[in-house]
């Protein structure tokens, strides 16, 4: 059945249906308490979708009118005809800034993704001036910051259409002063051209001050005439500092720059017209993709699909973190056919370490199971190990309440062994990729590669949580303290007393565990449906394999 | 019989008569125009010469020409198939003359047919029935009306120097006929200047019932089966069926003995036609009911009816009655079997007043042959159907045992009869096929007028389905594209590369942009649910998948399953319906689309010829002001002006060739801004 060449090159996976390797699953996808979890978590992504589908409607209907009524296209659709047809488009953050300012700055007033353009996996940053003018809030530029920032370890060409009006200035002392501000933007420009990664701006609207500098640290630039326009000072600014009176068409349009100045190289009749130039620019990157690593289909010809539906995710997992479940059961639902390579099965079962592909991508899961215990912890450190060593790329899944505690454990060195796997994690230099599936909380969050330790993409589950430990125990620990204080003083404490002490400790850690508290902050890359994530994960490592993986240098393994 | 066979024709019927001849073990000589230098008869014929220019009166009607070609060529028999010179009595006089055989009558018969009013009184005196009407001098009201009782009611009354439906009146009965004989005088006499009045029998719902006739130059004279000619438009035939439905065998037969009659009375050599209107709604005193309309002595368009239910070949019956053999059957042996139906297959555009289309054919899947489907054509793929000519693509023809399974044959050889390219008018046949009255039989010469926006069609919902499919085929391809380029790239397995129109947390998107059959941009979003397309047109959510199979969309609407094949040329696609053919143009970008679109408007819609211009150079115009006529197969066409501005280039001038596509003249639109500060 199976002939030619392939065979050689993948001996033994596919000569039979089933291989030893494929995962078994024992889901009843009648039974009551799968239905009500598949429930409770389609109500999350259903949420989820109408929170999103109004804050794609972006600064609202007057601002939209207005914005069209200068024969501009809408930001989203900018990135629409810009993106090659059918590519897909793997948006980040769309709950950048939510409910975090006073006023809505839907998606941050930046939409900022990953997709192909004339056949290259490219990063398109495109400001909303239908929110607020595109101008600059912190959680903008810090969106803006964290987009170069996957650009440059992945190697993605940058593709900014830029429309803004740039920093906000009531807030400017949490835009530009600080390292990680608005000026990051162009030191970034600056140090990806230096490493080969092309910088391409496109100027559809505002480009004042210091936005001026995106086109102009660009490698290539497009501006459209009558309403691309560039200068370090307005019109108001320039007559106020020197009486000259002049238009900002004048003073900085598109015939100026291509003509005049040269700050711009092409000039574009229309929206439309700008966006192919950039396609036709992207198109003579000259940019080749290059694989090293052994791509391989779980099938003939293609990859195969998990053997199990993965809409099956959400009566798997469900709503309830104090609900346990299997995650082999969702790595059976997340990897090409199924096949799941476990590394020492039988040795610190709570963390499940194994190779698998998604996508045809080789990738090395570590995925919890349970509580971390010394030889999960040690487990983990080796695969990581493991996995930099062969240059393979690693997805967490992380459902962590923490490392074990208590005496025995302290006495083992618990400390020590969970910290081999911090090491191990924060040290790997192959693409990491994390996804938070239930909770993320303490230490757990540390090996498990939280935001901290630089994954080159982090996405959350709707059900998920995370902070530095659940609610109740967070009440539970403070309320201990109170009433060993209390009881210093000879004082008693009421259960009422303490209920009503413990309740807003527990709201406010559900509040801010929650994925629209810590995706409006940018703690991840993205709240994601469960049933795409085998799409995003393949997605992102596709783009992640632009770069080549560097060898890893561990630092020093407490032993 | 001949060794060499001259055909002064071209198309459909001079690759007709070849493949007769050759079969024969007749040597053919084909003639060519310019436009025709590459035409499938030139290919089929042993020799061919060429004639002249592309204009019929440069080349095909060229008669002296054509004899000397014919005498260089050592042709001892010119066949002129239909039309061009096939009725031209001085041409048939001059083969005589110089001892070529002219496949057809005598010069005398075609001069006798000729005129119409000469050819009816050779039928009187013949005794072949004639409409009964009264042409006299005698204008007095007695008489009118006395003469008017003989013929019967309903009557029409018509002006005797007139036209256009001017002086006609149909009278019902006879207290309406001294007022309509007053009326239609006066109207008469203001209009043509002349009051002279004819009346006729009026035919409310008349069949066009022909006879084939045959006689060879011994003095027999047969009959070969009648056809039924009544599905026409503007007097052009568009269906004809043999044998004429609803006949009884003694109406056939004196149909027949009459159309025998008629070709003796003129001393016929060769195939003819008598052509009758069969009143279908009244039967005279005597029983009749059909009446001489006129008499075409050459072979018609529609003789291939005939040879289905006769099993014989009508060109090579010609060829022995040229070369003096006499007739292959007596009447007694002529048998008729089965049932068989012609459709013309034309380069027109019925949604568009059947505005003949012109240009190159980019797609041709003809039904298969057999004995039960034949087609008759010149046209190949890729060849162009010029404006000089017929813009007939092909017959088809098709038989059976009986009338309804023929006419299945015919609808679902029409179904799989694929031509893309330019406009035809597949669709519309099929629609006469298969409306229930034509099933029925149940038609006279008004059937296409009575039921035309019925079988011209395309109804909304139609087309938002032909727009689905073609959304479909575009997503289809898209991916087939996309896994092709994936299969040879260095990274062949990649998400990114499977046009899955992947969104985050959103349902899956693709964006299709395409000018449709009516030229329309189309910008399309079509969503992907659980495998499916989800798209909605006018408010009718539709659900689609598909799989390409070859040139093969095999594609699923809301449940419902169907394969057709589709074409494609450059970014232009056609989908051949069940229904007819749909085309579109996929658009990739739309840069400055507006503007595209206005230049579209000032380029040639078809290939024609420049009348004349309405405006000229430096001309302030406005939008819809006409700029310019084309003409194009008799038709007028006006260029409009897209937009206000000013004239300035006319690149054709009146008189010279435009084809499709070309640009005509040039406007410079005129900016709002700039004339309001004019003001």
């Amino acid at each position: 059945m199976y002939r030619g060449r392939s065979t050689a090159l993948y001996p033994s996976c596919f000569e039979k249906d089933k291989t030893v390797t494929q995962l078994g699953s024992r889901i009843n996808a009648r039974s009551d308490e799968f239905k009500a979890k598949y429930d409770g978590m389609a109500s999350l992504v259903q949420d989820l979708k109408l929170k999103l589908a109004k804050i794609e409607q972006g600064g609202g209907p007057v601002a939209l009118e207005r914005h069209l009524s200068r024969g501009k296209l809408l930001p989203r659709q900018r990135v629409e005809k810009l993106l090659d047809p059918g590519s897909p488009f793997l948006e980040l953050s769309q709950f950048a800034a939510f409910e975090v300012y006073d006023e809505e700055v839907p998606a941050a007033g930046i939409i900022a993704g990953i997709g192909r353009v004339s056949g290259v996996e490219c990063m398109i940053i495109a400001n909303d001036a239908t929110v607020k003018g595109g101008t600059y809030y912190p959680l903008t530029v810090k969106k803006h910051l964290r987009a170069q920032d996957i650009a440059s370890r992945c190697h993605l060409p940058c593709i900014y259409l830029v429309d803004s009006g740039g920093a906000n200035l009531p807030r400017q002392d949490e835009v530009f002063p600080d390292r990680d501000h608005f000026g990051r933007i162009f030191y970034n420009q600056a140090q990806m051209s230096a490493k080969g990664i092309p910088q391409i701006a496109v100027v559809m609207g505002l480009c004042t001050a210091g936005g001026a500098y995106v086109p102009a640290m660009a490698d290539e630039s497009i501006i459209v005439k009558e309403q691309g326009t560039i200068f370090l000072a307005g019109p108001p600014l320039v007559k106020a500092a020197t009486g000259e009176e002049v238009s900002a068409e004048e003073l900085g349009g598109a015939e100026v720059h291509t003509k005049i100045s040269g700050v711009a190289d092409h000039l574009a009749q229309n929206d439309d017209h700008a966006l192919e130039l950039a396609r036709r620019a992207v198109s003579r990157l000259n940019h080749q993709k290059e694989i090293r690593s052994l791509l391989s289909p779980s099938h003939p010809g293609q990859v195969k699909a998990p053997k199990y539906d993965i809409n099956e995710l959400y009566g798997i997992v469900g709503t309830d973190l104090k609900k346990p479940f299997d995650v082999k059961e969702v790595i059976a639902r997340l990897v090409d056919d199924s096949d799941f390579d476990e590394f020492k099965a039988n040795y610190g079962a709570t963390l499940v370490c194994g190779f698998a592909r998604v996508h045809g991508y080789p990738v090395g899961i570590v995925a919890n199971n349970g509580i971390l215990f010394s030889e999960s912890a040690q487990k983990g450190a080796h695969f990581i190990e493991l996995c930099c060593q062969r240059k393979i790329p690693l997805l967490f899944l992380q459902n962590i309440t923490g490392f074990m505690v208590g005496k025995k454990y302290e006495h083992e060195g618990i400390a020590k062994h969970g910290a081999k796997m911090v090491t191990a994690v924060s040290c790997a230099t192959v693409p990491k990729f994390t996804v938070i599936i239930g909770g993320s909380y303490g230490a757990g969050n540390y090996g498990m590669c939280g935001r901290a330790f630089e994954p080159t993409m982090m996405w959350m589950w709707p059900n998920a949580r995370i902070s530095v430990m659940g609610g109740e125990q967070a009440a539970g620990v403070l309320a201990t303290v109170r009433r060993d204080g209390l009881a210093r003083k000879g004082l008693d404490w009421p259960v009422e007393e303490e209920q009503a002490f413990k309740a807003p400790i527990v709201a406010q850690y559900d509040k801010e565990g929650h994925p629209y508290h810590a995706s409006a902050r940018l703690w991840d890359d993205g709240i994601i449906d469960p049933a795409q994530t085998r799409d995003v994960v393949g997605l992102a490592l596709s783009a992640a394999l632009n770069a080549p993986i560097e060898d890893t240098r561990f630092g020093v393994f407490r032993m | 019989m001949f060794s060499k066979l001259l055909i002064a024709n071209r198309g459909e019927i001079a690759c007709r008569i070849i493949k007769t001849a050759q079969s024969m073990g007749v040597r053919t000589v084909a003639l060519y125009s310019d436009a025709d230098k590459d035409a499938r008869h030139v290919a089929m014929a042993d020799e061919s010469f060429y004639l002249g220019g592309s204009a019929p009166a440069d080349s095909y009607l060229k008669g002296d020409a054509i004899i000397e070609i014919a005498r260089k060529a050592g042709a001892q028999a010119i066949h002129p198939g239909y039309g061009f010179l096939s009725e031209n009595a001085d041409f048939a006089r001059k083969c005589e003359a110089a001892g070529i055989a002219f496949v057809g009558p005598g010069s005398d018969a075609i001069d006798a047919m000729g005129s119409k009013s000469a050819a009816k009184a050779i039928m009187a005196a013949a005794k072949v029935p004639l409409v009964p009407g009264y042409h006299g001098d005698d204008q007095s009201d007695a008489l009118l009306l006395s003469e008017a009782n003989k013929i019967g009611f309903p009557l029409l009354i018509k002006a005797a120097y007139g036209g256009g439906g001017k002086g006609m009146r149909i009278v019902e009965n006879a207290a309406e006929l001294q007022g309509a004989i007053d009326s239609a005088r006066r109207e008469a006499s203001s209009s043509f200047g002349n009051d002279k009045l004819l009346m006729e029998r009026y035919l409310r719902q008349p069949r066009h019932v022909e006879v084939q006739v045959f006689a060879d130059t011994l003095g027999n004279a047969i009959y070969l089966s009648d056809r039924d000619c009544s599905i026409q438009r503007r007097h052009q035939k568009v269906v004809e069926e043999a044998p004429a439905p609803g006949l009884s065998d003694a109406l056939r037969a004196r149909m027949g003995a009459a159309a025998v009659a008629a070709a003796k009375a003129i001393d016929y050599v060769g195939a003819g036609t008598v052509e009758f209107l069969l009143d279908t709604l009244a039967t005279d005193d005597d029983g009749s009911n059909f009446y001489f309309m006129e008499m075409n002595t050459r072979l018609q368009v529609e003789h291939p009816v005939t040879e289905m239910v006769t099993g014989q070949d009508l060109v090579k019956w010609q060829l022995l009655v040229a070369s003096g053999q006499p007739l292959p059957l007596s009447q007694d042996e002529v048998r008729i079997h089965g049932h068989s139906f012609e459709v013309r297959i034309y380069a027109e555009d019925p949604q568009n007043e059947f505005l003949p289309a012109s240009g190159k054919l980019n797609f041709l899947r003809e039904p298969e042959q057999s004995k039960f489907v034949r087609i008759d054509s010149g046209i190949r793929e890729n060849d162009v159907i010029s404006n000089f000519y017929d813009p007939m693509i092909a017959k088809l023809i098709v038989w059976d045992e009986s009338r309804p399974r023929a006419l299945q044959r015919l609808v679902h050889a029409l179904e799989s009869y694929q031509i893309s390219g330019l406009k035809h008018n597949i669709e519309f046949l099929a629609n006469i096929a298969e409306h229930p009255a034509f099933a029925a039989a149940d038609f006279s010469t008004d059937f296409i007028e009575r039921y035309g926006d019925a079988l011209i069609g395309s109804a909304s919902s139609e087309a938002d389905m032909a727009l689905a499919l073609a959304a479909l085929y575009q997503l289809c391809a898209r991916k087939a594209e996309a896994q092709a380029a994936a299969v040879n790239s260095a990274d062949p397995y990649s998400p990114w590369g499977l046009a899955s129109g992947f969104r985050l947390n959103s349902a899956n998107v693709h964006h299709v942009s395409l000018l449709d059959n009516d030229h329309q941009l189309q910008q399309l979003a079509v969503t992907e649910v659980a495998g499916y397309y989800q798209l909605t047109l006018h408010d009718r959510e539709l659900l689609l998948a598909g799989e390409l199979r070859q040139d093969m969309l095999l594609a699923e609407i809301n449940g419902h399953k169907s394969k057709l094949p589709v074409s494609q040329v450059g970014d232009d696609f056609t989908l051949f319906l069940t229904s007819g053919s749909y085309h579109y143009r996929a658009i990739q970008t739309e840069i400055v689309e507006e503007q595209a679109s206005h230049e579209d408007k000032l380029k040639a819609p078809m290939n024609g010829t420049v009348v004349t211009h309405l405006v000229q150079v430096g001309d302030r115009v406005s939008a819809g002001q006409g700029l310019l006529v084309m003409e194009a197969m008799k038709m007028e066409y006006t260029i409009e002006a897209p937009f206000d501005g000013v004239v300035t280039a006319f690149y054709y001038q009146s008189g010279e060739l435009v084809g499709d596509g070309a640009k005509l003249l040039e406007i410079e639109a005129l900016v709002p801004d700039a004339e309001d500060k004019g003001n």
